[in-house]
């Protein structure tokens, strides 16, 4: 399958990256090579196989935790590397719904 | 006087015990070691103030009789590790200036055993490449040189770093991460010992996430030894990771030495490629003959989808990863522009903080989970991946170890590939296979290739099973008699 | 069943149909997120409920609270649904500054829920049936404030992470009067089960309506979405004005277009969402650091024993037990608060009898004062013990409205304002019958009178009452005067 120009723009949108005009070709072009090789795995038959989402080992099902209060509470370690923060806010462009 | 520096770890551990030097004349050696070592560019923070106060704390414990299993002992760090209150970057301008408040639970499981953070090492931006090249903080040069020409080398990647610096002795071993062999593919490159250990046998917290299902701490060494004793003390059960094993951890020391005798040894057909090198063919001939004499039964064996192996991996490690980077919008931490509107906010932070390679891994990923695309390549992807799992287990039912070069090539030339995605993407092709199916696996040097260049040699074994690829490495070592770098050339 | 006929709108053209869908999300009762171990309590300060894993900081891992997963079974069973015991997290992937991670972890295509189905209850007696499409778990985001400052929002994380249920309805309901059943009767179950407190004010209870026309018998017409519609009156008006909108545009021959929408309830009407127009890809996969979520059935089963009363099931019990009509059990149970409330006060009284005080008069009190039943001046048993004095004719019914008055001012029990008041009903004979001779003696042209219309026989019952300040024992007055007055002739 092949990638094309607005494709990378609506993919380059939805991850929030901009590329400016000029680099817009060799990342179409990069796509395209990598897309086109990982397109052989069509040719692996994978009729009634299941996906894997994590190798990890399940037989014990997941994890859970008990419902009690033991974390937060620590409003100067979440804003202490905020480029932008007011009396604990976290500031962004304004948003206007 | 030889230099403290020349230690190995279990041979510094022994004469910190006993009390030939202190924890902080080993130290300040380390400390001098990894100044005079810029030019390899191996470090992004140099850490000597606490390591010396460390040191300090650590010589009462030795002197009082309370220490611990690594008291003393000097470590580097790669800088995709949260470390507390220290600047970690995951090599990337989006977090050239991020302080974590916490720390990883793997490097606080050593922190809590006595070692100390020598400093946080240099590698590929948020662990995505093979040649330590997409660094924000620039190469990261390899200590070996090609008998034939002068020209730089990478370390390998994503932990460059991490293998450059403990191939020039600074630090008595480095942690690194392993998501398609991020650590076995540069160990191979700097002759040293690289061990990916089962997915879940290292806790994942706080260590800034590339692939989640994928990603693994380990730790790069000098020897086997060091290995199994620096990987004994970074694994743990944590609670705070659903991913993480509640597996009992053996003390992995004890399987150094032990006979491999009536045990098996698996051979992939498939790994052979067409036009390998010749040499890579040798050394893994050489290989199978240490381990018969030791008398291992070698055997082949068949992974019938090794092959398809890459392309899967280069869905599924991108896709996670377009997820996993979401959260670099420039609001909470790292890097951030001013803007008057949100969504030019965010494409200007993260197009300036990401480098080429981030991006485009990004890309890739947003496209195989997007609409239209899911089923037929991140689903089928996860298909195959299950495929190739299976492929493993099945042999593991008659063999107990495989056996298979570490890496297509020895160290290549800076900026040889960097130009060609793909090309680099190939260098992967022995080690993507272990993560996609979530099993250990460790690169021994085993030899020197036509340029004196080291070539590693892999072995995978079956989950939660270092054990058994201890004791087969420490065979493949002993045997290869790998002999270091003779010639310092980068000390200023 | 509801005769759908009367449902249809009018329009300049001809009948409509409208077809309403809710999505409810709900906020878990639990002491810590689904994900996180902050605390969820309400109205705490700005970004102090917030741990690193909530603000998506860098090697953060979730870990699933084992309480919200038995709350959402719980609510599952409420609903009547089938639990699934196996089902996945998966990541909702987009951009917005109160979503930290960048994507939300929710549940897309195995939900912990599947189909169920409720009965809701209208005003005019009549019950539906309302169909479950699903419920699943998922992150709530944090909350943008936009008023703080010109040209910057300000984020408050504290929400960010806790749990909630999102419930999604068939699009069953045609009207704006049972959409609002719909979303009482989820609430009143919640509120029952205990797994949401179904605060809409405080925003643990939010809806999602989707709302589309068509002229019946028709397909399915194009849906608005008016999100977080946060309380029932104005899901009413919501849906009124929206109907209209998409009635009105279709008319005069446009199309509706599909929109996201919010309700401005200052202006009764809604408007698009301008940050919601561009249509979003969420790349939905499962979450690689979560596994699947599994239980067996014997885990369901336990936690079915421990389901407390439901409101049907309690109706059906008022019904039986206590032999109130179906009509006054089911506003009883409307709300579980009225309902414990109405239990206690019957534990040793007339259950019929406190029932229409409960319906009566303290609704009617409540309503003045603008109180609700967890704020009710007069205790429950109080109450009981109010009626218990009307049974025993110890008052009369007239005074214990007085009573009633004083108990609501003073919030004292009724006995000791009973006795402290000297409103005693009077039973005695004696001292009756001496009253109302002296009436009759005073008032021989009324007596006369009487012979004539029969009927003014309640003029001597009103006197005698006026003459003992209501005291007298009703019955017992009717009885002497009739006894006096009428078999005298």
């Amino acid at each position: 399958m092949s990638v094309d120009k607005d494709n990378v723009i609506k993919i380059a949108n939805l991850s929030k990256i901009s590329f400016k005009d000029h680099e817009i070709e060799k990342i179409l072009e990069d796509l395209n090579q990598i897309i086109d090789w990982v397109d052989q795995l069509t040719e692996v038959n994978t009729d009634n196989v299941s996906p894997t989402f994590s190798s990890f080992d399940n037989d014990k099902g997941m994890k859970k935790r008990e419902d009690i209060v033991n974390d937060g509470d620590c409003r100067e370690d979440i804003t202490m590397n905020a480029p932008n923060s007011e009396e604990g806010f976290f500031l962004v462009p304004k948003v206007i719904d | 006087m030889k230099k403290l520096t020349e230690l190995c770890l279990h041979e510094a551990r022994e004469g910190l015990i006993n009390k030939d030097f202190t924890s902080k004349e080993l130290t300040l050696d380390h400390i001098e070691a990894m100044e005079s070592s810029r030019s390899l560019n191996a470090f992004i923070t140099e850490t000597p103030e606490i390591a010396i106060k460390s040191a300090e704390e650590s010589d009462l414990r030795l002197s009082n009789g309370t220490n611990r299993e690594l008291e003393g002992i000097p470590i580097g760090v790669k800088d995709m590790f949260c470390t507390k209150d220290v600047l970690t970057t995951a090599s990337s301008k989006m977090l050239s200036n991020f302080i974590p408040p916490y720390e990883s639970t793997v490097t606080e499981n050593l922190w809590n055993e006595g070692a100390l953070l020598l400093g946080k090492l240099n590698n590929d931006e948020f662990a995505m490449g093979s040649s330590n090249e997409t660094s924000f903080y620039g190469p990261v040069i390899n200590p070996w040189k090609s008998e034939n020409e002068k020209i730089d080398l990478v370390p390998g990647g994503s932990s460059g770093g991490s293998s450059a610096s403990v191939a020039a002795k600074i630090g008595l071993g480095a942690l690194g991460t392993d998501t398609g062999g991020s650590i076995r593919q540069p160990a191979s490159f700097t002759g040293t010992v690289g061990l990916k250990p089962t997915y879940g046998r290292c806790s994942r917290w706080g260590i800034i996430a590339f692939a989640s299902s994928l990603d693994q701490a380990g730790p790069i060494t000098r020897n086997v030894r060091d290995n199994s004793i620096l990987l004994k003390n970074m694994c743990s059960h944590d609670p705070k990771d659903t991913t993480s094993s509640l597996k009992e951890v053996p003390n992995f020391e004890d399987s150094i030495g032990k006979s491999v005798k009536g045990l098996k040894v698996g051979i992939p057909k498939e790994f052979f490629q067409e036009g390998m090198p010749n040499e890579i063919v040798e050394i893994w001939n050489k290989g199978k003959e240490w381990l018969k004499k030791s008398g291992a039964e070698v055997t082949d064996i068949s992974l019938p989808n090794t092959k398809y192996a890459l392309p899967c991996y280069y869905i599924i490690a991108p896709a996670e990863a377009s997820s996993n980077l979401a959260r670099y919008d420039g609001v909470r931490f790292g890097h951030s522009v001013q803007s008057s509107d949100i969504n030019d906010f965010y494409k200007l932070t993260r197009s300036e903080g990401f480098g080429d390679e981030v991006k485009r891994r990004i890309m890739i990923g947003t496209y195989v989970l997007s609409s239209g695309y899911y089923d037929a390549y991140y689903l089928k992807a996860q298909k195959v991946r299950s495929l190739i799992t299976e492929d493993y287990k099945n042999v593991f039912k008659n063999v107990d170890v495989i056996l298979t070069p570490s890496t297509p090539s020895s160290a290549f030339g800076l900026n040889e590939k960097s130009d060609d995605p793909l090309s680099m993407y190939l260098n992967d092709i022995f080690t993507v296979p272990v993560n996609l199916a979530g099993l250990p696996a460790i690169s021994v040097p085993a030899a020197k290739d036509s340029n004196g260049l080291p070539l590693g040699l892999q072995l995978i074994g079956r989950p939660f099973e270092e054990e058994t690829i201890y004791s087969f490495a420490k065979i493949l070592e002993d045997s290869a008699d790998f002999k270091n770098i003779e010639n310092q050339w980068w000390i200023k | 069943m509801v005769d759908q006929m009367k449902n249809l709108i009018k329009g300049s053209t001809g009948d409509w149909e409208l077809v309403i869908g809710i999505e409810v999300h709900a906020q878990i009762i639990s002491n810590s997120k689904l994900f996180s171990g902050s605390s969820t309590s309400f109205g705490s300060e700005h970004n102090t409920q917030v741990s690193f894993v909530d603000a998506g900081m860098p090697g953060m891992l979730p870990v699933i609270n084992s309480t919200c997963v038995e709350q959402a079974i719980k609510t599952g069973l409420g609903l009547n649904a089938k639990i699934n015991n196996f089902s996945i997290f998966d990541r909702k992937n987009y951009f917005y500054p109160d979503l930290p991670q960048g994507y939300q972890i929710s549940q897309f295509e195995q939900p912990i829920v599947g189909n169920g189905m409720i009965t809701i209850d209208l005003d005019d007696g009549e019950s539906k049936n309302i169909g479950i499409e699903r419920l699943h778990l998922e992150q709530d985001a944090g909350k943008s404030l936009h008023d703080q400052h010109p040209s910057y929002s300000f984020v408050d994380l504290n929400r960010s992470g806790v749990a909630l249920m999102e419930i999604v309805s068939m699009p069953d309901m045609r009207s704006p009067e049972e959409a609002q059943a719909y979303v009482k009767k989820l609430r009143n179950i919640m509120k029952y089960l205990q797994t949401c407190d179904g605060n809409m004010e405080e925003g643990s209870l939010r809806a999602d309506i989707n709302v589309s026309v068509r002229r019946p018998g028709d397909e399915l017409g194009v849906r608005c979405e008016i999100k977080n519609v946060n309380s029932i009156k104005f899901i009413g008006q919501a849906i009124v004005y929206e109907a209209k909108r998409q009635i009105d545009l279709i008319e005069n021959g446009n199309l509706v277009e599909q929109q996201t929408r919010l309700f401005d309830p200052k202006k009764g009407q809604t408007r698009s969402m301008r940050s919601k127009e561009e249509s979003h890809d969420y790349r939905y996969f499962p979450d690689p650091d979560l596994l699947p979520l599994t239980f067996t059935n014997e885990f369901v089963d336990e936690i079915r024993k421990t389901l407390p009363e439901l409101p049907d099931v309690r109706r059906n019990r008022f019904i039986d037990e206590y032999g109130l009509s179906p009509y006054d059990s089911n506003i009883l149970v409307s709300e579980k608060e009225t309902a414990d409330y109405f239990e206690e006060a019957a534990k040793n009284s007339n259950p019929k009898l406190v029932c229409n005080w409960v319906i009566g008069e303290l609704f009617s009190v409540l309503n003045k004062m603008n109180k609700t039943i967890e704020n009710c001046p007069i205790k429950a048993l109080d109450l009981g013990e109010l009626v218990n004095l009307i049974d025993d004719e110890t008052i009369t019914g007239r005074i214990a409205k007085d009573v009633f008055e004083i108990m609501i001012e003073t919030g004292n029990n009724p006995k000791s304002i009973v006795d402290e008041n000297n409103m005693k009903q009077v039973n005695d004979l004696s001292e009756i019958e001496r009253i109302i001779d002296k009436i009759i003696k005073n008032n021989p042209s009324q007596v006369e009178a009487l012979a004539e219309k029969p009927n003014l026989i309640g003029w001597f019952v009103g006197q005698t009452m006026k003459e003992t300040q209501g005291k007298a024992n009703p019955k017992t007055v009717n009885e002497i005067l009739n006894k006096k007055l009428l078999n005298e002739d």
